[in-house]
């Protein structure tokens, strides 16, 4: 496949009967699938081959999908472009020499490439809107809770939910309605209020909806990016919505918070991996230490070992204080003024990505630039929402997202707005 | 951003800590990106105190016997075996 969009190639049969028969889904190469093996995208977990499926697969399964391969992401979901992967970068395949988004970047190719009818993707700070935008397809990061993570390789727990990828609001929810709901081996899954029957919301009925534009989220926004999001606002107030300015003061430190607690998740997810009961071995010549660090050494890119450091940092004697519990100051912070600011309308919209789709390797020198561009995605991890990326149109040919986020397992709102648009 | 760059020592120490072995080239380069990085996450200190009200519940379930993976299929992932158990390292 010219776009690397796979890192595994493998159809496995649903069921016959149910809602996705007769539907193909490419599954991030992050969640577990039994007898298939699962990479995370990294050396580490090269030969890994999960002896069971995750709970999102067991529903695919029963849902009648057909498997048809893993898709390439981030090592370990870490990463804006899907470049950190050891098995190579993807190309997006709607702009060519272009990067396709990360972490999920396998999962919208796949889509947009027509390689899939639908995708699984992960989603801890932007990783299935940022390349649903960057492809020109539609992704919803669920409301924490919505979605069991039972299966999925952790990299930071309070952050992930897995979600759908797919051509249309409408198809990507009938998708979520698969794989939402609770689960016993995932205690972080709630019932929700108005659950179920997602697809239904699809109908691009916005009359009389009130849509926040939060300032903070268009001001920095890349020229082009700007014109076309200002064009889809027009285009649902042409429909019967109403726009009002809305204020978030919190976002402005919520990439900083975002990263704090990310790495400090990931630097104790990621100690499981020690090369003892999978993974690359660092051999038994020294002590337990010594052959952990060289597996480590061995099995991890470099933005994975960076992320590790920076949590164990962030973590360690002296710095706990300064940096780990002001980023949950800024995290509450973050939850109230979304909060308020749905207090005002009934969804909030913002370009997905400030800026069009990165030129391969263009952010790889400069981590910190890199983390900057999810500043219109994190804030909704942080606050533990859903949000929808739909396209909105192009700047110079390039697909420009654009992201309605709604209150606590208010799907059907975003749903419902985002259909009138894609 | 601040132009001081982290201390290669600080950056060996942390390494330490994480279990992550590191090339000299991979130390000096994190040094200098982690001294921006730092700088950035200082911006924290401008967070006012909020106060946290979650709603938070506790999940029980009853303490069942489930059945589990088998004990070859939970070795299959192994690097290295011996008698049906994991190998690893000597402790120290």
């Amino acid at each position: 496949m010219a776009e690397n969009v796979f890192i595994t190639e493998e159809t496995v049969e649903g069921e016959a009967d149910g809602p996705l028969a007769g539907r193909t889904v490419a599954v991030k190469d992050n969640i577990s699938t039994e007898g298939v093996r699962t990479t995370c995208g990294s050396a580490m977990l090269e030969e890994y081959v999960p002896p069971y499926d995750a709970t999102v697969v067991e529903r695919l399964k029963a849902a009648g999908a057909t498997i048809v391969g893993k898709t390439n992401m981030d090592e370990f979901g870490m990463g804006s472009t899907t470049e950190t992967s050891h098995f190579g970068p993807t190309e997006n395949p709607v702009a060519p020499g272009r990067v396709p988004g990360g972490s999920s970047g396998g999962s919208a190719a796949a889509v947009a490439a027509g390689e899939a009818d639908l995708a699984l993707g992960t989603d801890t700070g932007g990783s299935i809107r940022n390349p649903a935008a960057f492809c020109g397809v539609v992704g919803i990061k669920p409301t924490y809770g919505l979605v069991s993570r039972y299966g999925l390789v952790a990299y930071a727990n309070s952050l992930e939910q897995i979600g759908p990828l797919a051509p249309t609001v409408e198809a990507a929810a009938e998708l979520l309605e698969v794989i939402a709901g609770v689960d016993e081996r995932d205690a972080t899954t709630r019932e929700a209020e108005a659950g179920g029957d997602y697809a239904s919301a699809a109908d691009g009925d916005v009359e009389g909806t009130t849509v926040g534009v939060p300032t903070e989220l268009v001001t920095g926004v890349d020229e082009g990016v700007r014109e076309a999001f200002e064009a889809a606002l027009d285009d649902l107030r042409d429909k019967g919505a109403e726009t009002v300015e809305v204020s978030l003061p919190s976002v402005e430190r919520a990439v900083a918070a975002y990263y704090v607690i990310a790495t400090s998740e990931a630097s104790s997810n990621l100690a499981r991996f020690d090369g003892v009961r999978y993974g690359v071995s660092g051999g038994y010549e020294g002590n337990w230490n010594e052959a952990f660090a060289r597996a480590r050494e061995e099995g991890f890119g470099e933005e994975v070992k960076r992320r590790i450091l920076l949590g164990t940092y962030a973590l360690s004697a002296g710095y706990h204080d300064k940096y780990y519990a002001k980023a949950q100051d800024a995290r509450a912070w973050v939850a109230q003024d979304f909060d308020a600011a749905l207090s005002e309308a009934d969804v909030l919209a913002s370009p997905t990505m400030p800026v069009p789709p990165f030129e391969r390797g263009e952010s790889l020198d400069d981590p910190l630039q890199m983390y900057l561009a999810d500043v219109n995605t994190v804030p909704v991890n942080l606050a533990n929402l859903p949000a929808v990326s739909v396209p909105a149109g192009e700047t110079d040919g390039l697909p420009v997202g654009i992201q309605f986020v709604g209150p606590a397992f208010g799907e059907r709102e975003i749903i419902r707005v985002g259909s009138a648009l894609a | 951003m601040s132009d001081a760059s982290v201390d290669p020592e600080e950056v060996r120490h942390v390494a330490g800590l994480a279990r992550v072995a590191l090339d000299e080239e991979e130390v000096g380069r994190f040094a200098e990106q982690f001294a921006d990085i730092l700088a950035y996450f200082d911006t924290l200190d401008e967070v006012p105190e909020v106060d946290r009200e979650r709603d938070l519940v506790n999940v029980m379930r009853p303490d069942e016997v489930h059945e589990s993976l088998d004990q070859s299929a939970a070795l299959a992932n192994a690097p290295e075996t011996e008698d049906g158990q994991f190998k690893g390292p000597r402790v120290s």
